[in-house]
């Protein structure tokens, strides 16, 4: 049995590699991932890749920001230190938009940035896992798991036909541990 | 699927023969991965001999206290508020620029948000010194903080706008470092890819681990995105609230709600001019005239001309309502800041944020670079007088004559000002040799649309309107990394 893990179709050209994607998918080979330098629009589509759900993520993290401020705001006015200010009321609603503001924002962006991150297991010091590392620099790369898929010479050839400049069989997944 | 073709009489946002993917990489990243030539060197010591300045200043600042300052009992605020209103106005340009243009689809901001971005949070830097200078007691700034202590708990002013300004900037600094920094790990990752070593080691560590998966980046787009859509209120609420610093008080001249707008303008303003002065020399230096182009040196200068003219109406309206409201000592503050002992002050404000902008309606002195690049300098300088003129005139002679009263600044007051100079030029000047000037992944999205290279296919493959593609030859002529040359026969 053949020792290949990955097999690596590398395009040099973006809309070669969607033409890669749409052999594949005719002829019903699973795809592992797709790696580029930068982001192809329509590709998630064809793939069938469904929607971020972080837009819902940032809106709740925006609430609870909004929630956290007006509380210690709340509390230090009302609660804690209650202040007459000209008769005028202790929790003086208009002064404190902007605080709302900024920490609705602070919330937003933190949260789901962090979130981002860990959905996607970024965080300093974790080891790259490349598969080519052109993939950063001009290589558009279509990655097949080599395990019980179809003879891989036919999956060299569905790549070749697309326009792949070179077609990889990997006996490692990863190459940035070496 | 098919890229989709830009329309032809759109310029080029990237510009020479030949480019590739590969090519960009290389370019971008040529500052990154090798020694710096000698023209940074030249820069880095002298912008290192003003950050060593204002150490010096800054330390007798913090031993002696303020009073090592020109400060006195009338004018209580002076140098350090005009510096700190001068460079948060600068770092608006930044968050503009990748915020607003990115919801705007201005896909010429590719190119030149990440230095602009850059030099946001240097610019941002550079103004909390300020902040945290003139507390006078710096290592109590906590203070500003809503903790519970020993004084009751007695708790911050929730009323006050300076408690408004430091969630703002504090808020605004940490989220356009973390836009920025979100925006570069794809191309760290780029740098980590081709480096050995341990300089591998260090960007594979900056790198969070990047792949450039498909889900990798169907994230970063939705982040980028709402990091925008959110930024863009942002970053018109921090000039705000900044402005109600003064418009909240009952200062003759401070006390005018024209303040928020006015100074949001006048921050886009100074802010694009600081971008021009970096960016004109930054594309020379490090030969990215490919990448930022003369329509993006346009582009730019257009929006210096629209916010110079915003501001200069705020100029007028200021003084218009001054006298129409009938207030005296309104109508004196105006009087006094165009007549009194700072009347210099006032007219280089006049002259180099209203009058020398409308230079600009000449396409000829857009496209010119040397004059663009006086001019983006002659800007910054008036609008830091813009920001000394509402300070310090204001605070001079308000409402009892007997304690009306001169500032003058120290050499520790010059110094704080000059030094900041020298500590946000040597960090923009460190920042392009270890990370990639321009943004090298959105850079790449345009190789394919909107390239002049790929106009030039459309040219070679038919089927365009001849006046449509003499309209873009035409439009190509302003370009300096063109050659005209090629286009003679097609």
């Amino acid at each position: 049995m053949s020792k290949t893990k990955i097999i690596l179709g590398c395009f040099d050209d973006p809309d070669d590699m969607m033409q890669g994607i749409t052999n594949l998918q005719k002829n019903s080979v699973p795809i592992y991932d797709i790696y580029t330098p930068m982001p192809i629009h329509g590709i998630e589509a064809k793939m069938g890749v469904k929607d971020s759900r972080l837009g819902y993520a940032a809106f709740c993290f925006g609430c609870l920001g909004l929630t956290v401020i007006t509380s210690i705001v709340y509390y230090t006015l009302v609660g804690d230190w209650p202040q007459n200010i000209g008769g005028k009321p202790s929790f003086a609603m208009p002064d404190f938009i902007p605080f709302m503001f900024e920490w609705t924002i602070l919330f937003t962006a933190f949260g789901m940035t962090l979130t981002f991150f860990a959905a996607t297991h970024l965080f300093p010091g974790r080891a790259p896992r490349v598969m080519d590392l052109r993939a950063t620099d001009d290589r558009f790369i279509i990655a097949v798991d080599a395990k019980g898929n179809i003879p891989h010479d036919d999956i060299t050839n569905l790549l070749k036909e697309a326009g792949a400049v070179e077609v990889k069989h990997n006996e490692r997944k990863y190459v940035s541990y070496e | 699927m098919a890229h989709h073709h830009e329309s032809i009489i759109r310029e080029p946002l990237m510009t020479g023969k030949d480019m590739t993917y590969a090519r960009i990489t290389d370019e971008i990243l040529l500052p990154v991965e090798n020694k710096p030539n000698k023209a940074w060197w030249i820069g880095f010591i002298v912008s290192a001999l003003g950050a060593m300045l204002w150490v010096v200043s800054i330390s007798l600042t913090f031993w002696y206290g303020l009073g090592e300052w020109g400060l006195n009992k009338t004018v209580g605020w002076a140098w350090d508020i005009t510096g700190f209103v001068w460079w948060v106005g600068i770092g608006h340009a930044g968050t503009l620029i990748s915020a607003v243009l990115l919801v705007f689809s201005q896909n010429w901001r590719n190119s030149i948000n990440r230095s602009a971005e850059a030099m946001t949070i240097f610019a941002v830097i550079c103004a909390a010194t300020y902040i945290v200078a003139h507390m006078g007691r710096p290592w109590l700034a906590y203070f500003t903080l809503p903790l519970p202590n020993q004084y009751g708990s007695l708790w911050v002013n929730w009323n006050s706008a300076l408690m408004m300004d430091v969630f703002a900037i504090s808020t605004y600094f940490s989220v356009s470092l973390l836009f920025w920094y979100t925006g570069l790990l794809p191309d760290i990752a780029s740098i980590r890819d081709r480096a050995k070593g341990l300089r591998r080691r260090i960007y594979s560590i900056l790198s969070f681990g990047w792949t450039g998966s498909l889900k990798t980046w169907q994230r970063f787009e939705t982040v980028s995105l709402i990091l925008a859509g959110i930024s863009t209120p942002l970053v018109l609420s921090v000039h705000t609230i900044v402005s109600f610093d003064f418009a909240t008080s009952l200062e003759p001249g401070w006390h005018t709600t024209i303040f928020p707008p006015y100074f949001v303008a006048g921050a886009i303003f100074s802010g694009f001019a600081m971008v021009q002065t970096l960016l004109l020399v930054t594309r020379k230096v490090l030969g990215l005239e490919n990448y930022i182009t003369m329509f993006h040196i346009e582009s730019m200068n257009k929006i210096i001309l629209l916010t110079g003219s915003i501001v200069g109406v705020a100029y007028i309206t200021e003084f218009f309502i001054a006298w129409y409201s009938g207030v005296e000592y309104e109508q004196y503050a105006f009087i006094n800041r165009a007549t009194g002992p700072y009347w210099w002050a006032y007219w280089s404000m006049m002259s180099c944020n209203v009058i020398s902008p409308q230079l600009f309606w000449s396409s000829k002195l857009r496209r010119n670079i040397p004059f663009s690049w006086a001019l983006s300098i002659v800007v910054n300088i008036g609008m830091w007088f813009e920001r000394f003129v509402i300070i310090v005139t204001s605070l001079h002679r308000d409402y009892i004559p007997s304690s009306w009263a001169m500032f003058y600044p120290t050499w520790v007051d010059v110094g704080v000002f000059i030094g900041s100079i020298g500590v946000f030029f040597t960090l923009f000047l460190l920042f392009i040799r270890v990370l990639p000037s321009v943004a090298i992944a959105e850079v790449k999205l345009l190789l394919k649309t909107a390239s002049e290279q790929a106009k030039m296919k459309q040219i070679k493959e038919g089927h365009l309107e001849p006046a449509e593609v003499q309209y873009y030859k035409e439009s190509l002529t302003k370009y300096d990394s063109v050659d005209m040359a090629d286009y003679e026969n097609v």
